[in-house]
């Protein structure tokens, strides 16, 4: 026992040494995040001591940048889901390296998603309230109570499956598959589970008819199937270049490929929206229409919901011509642009419009302030942080230049 | 090498008592108050003792800060009552004397934020369910203006209130006499009831609430009117603290033509009862299955 | 026969007498404040009992000359409601002379759907307590001017704060 906690320590000890010894790249990189963290911080002071008042927020949009953010980046980390898949079920060889890699980055994923609910929440100093039995959670009933399990469960797996991996790996010792393979297995319908059930949690609301559609979950997980992926490979590439991890363009291309058919099934999914909304032509299409024509004359999202679109079929394209998929130069452009359309289309592109007109009919068009893009980017750094913290220790051991010795001394090769 | 190597052990010494100071700042930092309000339990769950040390607690607090004596009421629900609301749709007028009476009766924030409970909103004669066609900042010298008709809008208690199912963390319930309450010790601040509510009848405490001293309203429920902190969700509550002594609620005492109606509905007796049969009713946005109590009427 | 007549109308009047309804209207039952008279105005008689009786439809002009009737004005005139001989009294169609505490008979009968309303509870503002039995009423001229009952309208209150009018708490 004593050694076990002896060998724990010095694991963990190295692997803080490993994390701050780095190129100068990587120190700029380190530290730029950082920066970005500490303004975030500030202003999200600011905002926790005024109130949400700081923010644009108000009783008619009454969700807005955060919570725009946290259904986006549910959905990226739902894509995880769409590695495991083809490496463990069809033990398709060239993506099983990296899977452990799209895993961490689930894990970082639902870290942000986590943090931008937590800075919506108007008393955070209040959140032991959803703990289960000491609070009082309103489980089955509400969505959000569901959502608040499903997301944290889903935490653990992507972070319990990588690090049991990585730390067998360490030990050279093999990992006990009839272990670990089931909650792999179990992370797949997982994956879907919280992408549907934060689908429900809009889709549930009568009040608003932009959200109360059955087809909500299903264009969920094809967006989402599209973005996570997307980041991803743009991260495999920068991995690829600053590590001695092989990652084949074979497993790109494959990965670009399946994003092509969630475009296609995301694509119809807004097609057949557009006819159940403009065809039967009820009151209910004014949100629709807010969105994609202006209301009133208000007509605020109208060029960023048409970009955010443009962007997605042209995306599309690029992926499904083979020609176009199987060069890295268009691969690229087709990941960025399918990063920025679909946040578009399921960030302010989704929440905003559910909100406008209101009950009432009001409308109100709301825009960020900049008290609440600088928290949102302090989030987004802090993701990116704890995810380039996470190679920068499962990078080495994949490859196994960060190996357990059992003479003191562990082989640590100046991971540049 | 070595002294690159003290240094990045520095560093990491340095950075993590940084990182530990930071996060005690706040946890030293909390007085003895914001110690004790953060570890109240859920009203439903208190027993009776707690509850009169949490009625003294804000007893005190509110006297403190506002300077007038406060009566905390925690007067449970009567038997047999099922509270409903009659509107009378031909005799508003549009003058908003419900709004402001009722943001005095209540305590609500006058400014920054501006909570109003009740939302009158004035339509075009000839239409009345979409209610996109609603204006909600008329302002002309005098109402009513011909060809228009005026509907005010509050939390409708609803008998399957949606904003109820989606609390995450029960803090908004149904009373046994029919009103939907808010602990506003309990809310997060998640603002999932205010997306869930078809009747825009909740509203956030945006800020920490901006109420005149001298306008302050010493008579409180403990569920109703009590003033709110930054960032809970409050509503009309049918003026709980007044109509479970028997008092009309203050919306209803405001209105200069007579339009508010208000009464028990399982009181065969009672005016709104008298309201729906021998009137023709109706209740907002009824295929949403939300079960209004709040009932609109015309002159027969 | 004559006799037999005298029987079945004492009968009928009798019956009449024991009907809830006419004793409720005759019996005061309405909890209501006092009239909203003009400061000095009551006991009409003060003036009116040592006046002559001029019947003749036409518009005053010695007194009462702030009264503007606008109300059914090109039917009736004072003397309609007012009893003539007897100011202090107002006058109802069958004859019956009632109080002014009592001007909601009189109203009530033109106005024969508000009337029932009124009594339920219904019409009018609400103020006090609602339980049975605390249950106030204000008369008819306590908000509507019987001269003239169309209210006026009103100057609304502000409007709410417009969410782009918002200021930050600071």
């Amino acid at each position: 026992m004593r050694d076990t906690l002896r060998e724990t320590w010095r694991f963990f000890r190295e692997t803080v040494v490993l994390v701050l010894k780095g190129s100068r790249a990587y120190y700029a990189w380190c530290l730029f995040l950082i920066a970005i963290i500490f303004v975030g911080l500030f202003f999200y002071l600011e905002q926790h001591g005024l109130g949400l008042i700081a923010t644009n927020m108000n009783d008619q949009v009454s969700w807005g940048l955060y919570i725009a953010n946290f259904t986006y980046l549910v959905g990226m980390a739902a894509a995880a889901v769409l590695l495991v898949v083809p490496a463990y079920v069809y033990q398709f060889k060239p993506i099983k390296e990296i899977v452990i890699l799209g895993e961490l980055f689930a894990a970082s994923s639902i870290i942000m998603a986590i943090l931008f609910v937590m800075v919506d929440l108007g008393r955070l100093d209040r959140f032991w309230h959803m703990i289960p039995r000491i609070g009082s959670m309103n489980f089955p009933q509400s969505l959000l109570a569901w959502d608040v399990i499903v997301l944290n469960g889903y935490l653990l797996l992507n972070l319990l499956i990588p690090v049991y991996l990585l730390v067998k790996y360490y030990y050279q010792k093999p990992p006990n598959w009839k272990f670990i393979l089931p909650f792999i297995l179990i992370a797949i319908p997982w994956a879907v589970g919280i992408h549907t059930v934060t689908a429900f949690l809009y889709n549930g609301l009568a009040a608003r008819p932009f959200w109360n559609a059955s087809i909500l979950a299903p264009r969920f997980l094809a967006s989402a199937l599209c973005s996570g992926p997307a980041i991803m490979i743009i991260i495999f590439q920068v991995i690829r270049k600053v590590s001695d991890i092989e990652i084949e363009d074979r497993a790109l291309f494959k990965i670009a490929e399946i994003m092509a058919y969630a475009m296609f099934l995301n694509l119809f999914l807004l097609t057949a929206e557009m006819f159940k909304e403009y065809y039967s032509n009820t009151v209910h299409i004014a949100s629709f229409k807010y969105l994609y024509e202006g209301l009133h004359g208000h007509d605020q999202l109208v060029p960023l919901i048409w970009i955010g679109t443009a962007m997605n079929v042209v995306a599309f394209l690029l992926f499904l011509v083979p020609v176009t998929r199987q060069r890295i130069s268009t691969m690229n452009l087709g990941c960025i642009l399918i990063i920025m359309g679909v946040w578009v289309e399921k960030g302010p592109g989704f929440v905003i419009p559910g909100f406008v007109p209101d009950p009432l009919g009001e409308i109100y068009e709301y825009v960020p302030n900049a008290l609440e893009f600088m928290v949102a980017f302090g989030i987004w750094a802090t993701g990116f942080l704890i995810f380039t913290l996470l190679l920068k220790v499962a990078i080495p051991i994949i490859t196994g230049k960060f190996r357990y010795s059992k003479f003191g001394k562990e082989t640590i090769s100046s991971f540049h | 090498m070595q002294s690159k190597r003290v240094t990045r052990r520095e560093l990491l010494r340095n950075l993590s008592l940084a990182a530990l100071a930071g996060v005690s700042f706040p946890l030293v930092s909390c007085t003895k108050e914001e110690k004790e309000d953060f570890l109240q339990k859920h009203f439903r769950e208190m027993t009776a003792d707690e509850k009169k040390r949490v009625i003294t607690k804000w007893e005190q607090r509110y006297q403190r800060k506002y300077g007038k004596k406060f009566t905390i009421s925690t007067q449970e629900a009567l038997p047999n009552t099922l509270w409903g609301y009659g509107l009378d749709l031909s005799r508003c007028i549009g003058c908003r004397r419900c709004v402001y009476a009722c943001a005095i009766e209540n305590n609500n924030s006058r400014h920054n934020p501006q909570l109003h409970w009740i939302r009158v909103i004035r339509l075009k004669k000839g239409t009345l369910i979409n209610l996109e066609n609603s204006e909600h900042y008329y302002d002309p010298g005098q109402v009513p203006e011909p060809g228009f008709m005026y509907m005010p809008v509050q939390c409708q208690h609803c008998e399957n209130p949606p904003c109820v199912k989606v609390c995450p963390v029960h803090a908004t319930w149904k009373e046994p006499d029919g009103l939907v309450v808010v602990d506003y010790n309990w809310c997060i601040g998640c603002r999932y009831c205010i997306a869930a509510c078809p009747y825009k009848g909740r509203v956030f405490n945006w800020a920490e609430p901006n109420i005149p001293p001298e306008e302050v309203n010493p008579e409180v429920h403990y569920l109703g009117n009590r003033p709110r902190m930054k960032c809970a969700v409050d509503k009309c509550t049918f003026c709980i603290q007044r109509i479970r002594e028997g008092r009309y609620p203050a919306c209803v005492e405001a209105c200069p033509t007579g339009s508010r109606k208000f009464g028990n509905l399982l009181d065969p007796k009672s005016e709104i009862r008298y309201v729906i049969e021998n009137k023709r009713v109706l209740r907002l946005k009824e295929d949403l299955n939300t079960e209004p109590k709040f009932y609109y009427f015309f002159e027969a | 026969m004559g006799r037999l007549n005298l029987v079945i109308l004492l009968f009928l009047t009798l019956l009449g007498a024991g009907d809830p309804a006419l004793a409720k209207e005759t019996s005061q039952e309405f909890p209501v404040p006092p009239p909203p008279f003009t400061e000095g105005i009551y006991p009409c008689s003060n003036c009116h009992a040592s006046m002559e009786v001029n019947l003749k439809r036409r518009e005053l002009k010695e007194a009462h000359d702030d009264i503007v009737l606008h109300h059914g004005e090109t039917m009736r005139w004072c003397l309609d409601c007012h009893n003539a001989r007897n100011r202090d009294r107002l006058r109802l169609y069958n004859g019956e002379l009632i109080g002014y505490e009592q001007s909601y008979r009189l109203c009530g009968e033109c106005h024969g759907n508000v009337y029932n309303d009124w009594k339920a509870g219904i019409h009018g503002k609400r103020s006090g307590y609602f339980t049975e039995g605390k249950r106030t009423y204000l008369l008819c001229a306590h908000c509507h001017n019987p001269h003239d009952p169309k209210f006026k309208p009103l100057k609304p209150e502000p409007p709410p704060h417009r969410p782009t009018d918002k200021q930050h708490a600071k």
